[in-house]
């Protein structure tokens, strides 16, 4: 499926509901840190960037997707045991990013959404990596295959997942 | 200056996220990882998340409970019976290791060991993790509220789990043992080589600080040292499955984990731990020489300590000062008193040597004469069991001791034997 270019009059930009906005990323955090407990390879999704990259596309507002992003890394963060800031600054990024993208592109079609996921996925572990090894001083192994593989799975769950999500976008 | 701003108004405020988030990890990384500046986030966070948790888990071992406690019951009876037998085997079992650790006992005594003792835990239920395959984490449904605090040690049965991180009011973060951030103590069974169990990036345990012309083989048990005051030492660790030469002179070796840290359900979470030395038979304390003399001598008169007045005990051979209050080595307090006896030795034989009693002096400085090894004492009236391998050449049963009248002085001698070697 193409990317199509869209001009700004031609995109469709969407808002949520209030319950819709604070619930979605909660259930999305409490899955990431339930379902490992019972299904160990669930630990590859990241079901919190997922959500970051679909609030940021649909809404197609750079600062309200940044701020998205920030909130629900911090959140994310607030339930490992590191310092708070590294999933928040990478999800900071992507939020940024894929807003930015989502006024420019179409991303409301399957093909889309699966690269758009997966550039994304890696943007976000790289970003990660950097403060985590530069800033925080913690040994990760970056691992091409590994990113790759999980940068895929993520991006096949987001095919999914937005579909399911499409059902609480309401038209501004 | 302004219309730049506002034309870059969507990078600005970007930038200015990342650069407060940066800062705010800088200051975390700067102070302590126990940190409690975010606590409050991470309260809020933890709060969020946990009940769904809790009720997610609440209601799942609810209907897995109902299932297997009222209906799926097949086979049980046959596996009562096999549970039957493995308890006759194990009683079996229990009367060879009780006799092995009643002679541990007596040898840790001999040399002046302490042990560290689980004296209370609290079992609890696993409910979430990090979420995040970088911080291997866990959070468990018990607080504060129930007794939690920081650094205390979970367990399973098993092995060992990790230590709690952060404690909340009703739930708990958990490091697992194969998070790069935690250390634990760790001895190799056999070789009794010491070292530091670490978990690496990608979520393997291994053992460093094992210099590397040390000869390890894979299969050797890994145990908890008790190093780190945190675990209680000898809990198993796990496993040691691979072996290679690591950097600069240490060892690379690898370890599986006896606890499956990926299929955590219920945990045990270690709130009080004793640390004594050991008792030399169940419920019983080491005895001195004179206590066992006083129980055998009760109209031998108490002599004040510091009356030189007073005239000597009617003993032979022995002079024997009567000492009621005399704490145990166990507790490791010395009784009050300045004059050296047999029951408060000269302060080189310290309290909690067995050897203590045998080698007692008397107060005017002469030794008790060892004479012959004793005979065989029925088992309760044994003093020879404690750690004073004082004996009696007449030695009377325990259940004389109250049924029958007072000894006269005159007739115990007490002996001395040399301690087992």
């Amino acid at each position: 499926m193409p990317i199509t270019y869209t001009s700004n009059e031609q995109i469709e930009v969407y808002r949520f509901s209030l319950p819709a906005a604070i619930l979605i990323p909660l259930i999305a955090l409490f899955l990431q840190a339930f379902i490992p407990l019972r299904f160990h390879f669930f630990s590859i999704f990241d079901l919190p960037l997922l959500v970051v990259i679909f609030f940021a596309v649909a809404r197609r507002s750079p600062v309200a997707g940044l701020l998205t992003g920030a909130a629900i890394g911090l959140l994310q963060d607030s339930l490992t045991g590191h310092p708070l800031g590294l999933y928040g600054i990478a999800k900071t990024v992507v939020g940024y990013g894929a807003s930015s993208l989502g006024v420019k592109l179409d991303v409301e079609n399957a093909g889309s959404r699966f690269l758009v996921t997966l550039f994304f996925y890696v943007v976000h572990e790289i970003v990660y990596f950097t403060v985590a090894r530069g800033l925080v001083g913690l040994t990760l192994q970056w691992s091409w295959s590994r990113e790759l593989g999980s940068a895929l799975a993520n991006a096949f769950l987001a095919v999914i997942l937005f579909a399911l999500l499409d059902r609480f976008k309401q038209r501004t | 200056m302004e219309n730049l701003v506002t034309r870059y108004r969507n990078v600005t405020i970007l930038m200015v996220v990342l650069f407060a988030q940066v800062l705010g990890l800088a200051m975390q990384v700067r102070r302590s990882t126990q940190d409690e500046s975010t606590r409050l986030i991470r309260v809020w966070a933890v709060d969020a998340i946990t009940p769904f948790e809790k009720s997610i888990v609440w209601f799942q071992s609810g209907i897995s409970n109902l299932w297997h406690n009222y209906f799926y019951l097949r086979g049980v009876r046959q596996q009562n019976r096999e549970l039957k037998l493995e308890i006759e085997r194990l009683r079996i079992e229990q009367v060879r290791l009780n006799e092995d650790a009643e002679q541990a006992r007596r040898l840790q005594a001999l040399l002046g060991f302490k042990e560290q003792f689980i004296s209370k835990t609290l079992p609890a239920q696993v409910i979430g993790s990090s979420g995040s395959e970088q911080s291997r984490s866990i959070y468990i449904d018990k607080g504060s509220h129930d007794g939690v605090r920081p650094d205390m040690a979970v367990i399973t049965a098993d092995g060992i789990v990790g230590k709690v991180l952060r404690v909340f009011r009703t739930t708990s973060q958990v490091l697992l043992v194969n998070d790069q951030t935690s250390g634990v103590g760790a001895v190799l069974e056999k070789s009794r080589l010491q070292g530091v169990l670490r978990g690496t990036p990608l979520g393997e345990v291994v053992l460093e600080k094992v210099m590397s012309d040390e000869a390890v083989q894979p299969g050797e048990k890994v145990v908890t040292s008790g190093g780190d005051q945190i675990f209680p030492k000898g809990l198993a660790v796990g496993t040691v499955t691979k072996v290679s030469p690591g950097s600069e002179l240490f060892l690379n070796i690898r370890v599986r984990p006896a606890a499956d840290l990926s299929r955590l359900e219920e945990v045990l979470v270690i709130t009080q731990q004793l640390e004594k030395e050991p008792a030399l038979a169940d419920g019983g304390l080491p005895m001195r020489a004179a206590e066992i003399l006083a129980q055998r001598l009760p109209s031998v008169p108490d002599r004040p300590p510091d009356d030189p007045n007073s005239p000597p005990p009617p003993t032979s051979g022995l002079k024997i000062y009567s000492a009621p209050a005399i704490p145990s080595p166990a507790t490791g307090a010395k009784p009050a008193g300045s004059a050296p006896t047999a029951a408060n030795p000269k302060p080189h034989a310290a309290a909690g040597t067995p050897g203590n009693a045998a080698s007692s002096t008397n107060p005017d400085g002469s030794s008790a004469q060892p004479v012959s090894p004793p005979k065989p004492h029925p088992p309760a009236a044994q003093p020879s069991d404690h750690a004073t391998n004082t004996t009696f050449s007449q030695p009377q049963p325990a259940s004389s001791k109250s049924a029958s009248p007072p000894t006269p002085p005159s007739t115990p001698t007490p002996t001395t034997q040399e301690p087992p070697q």
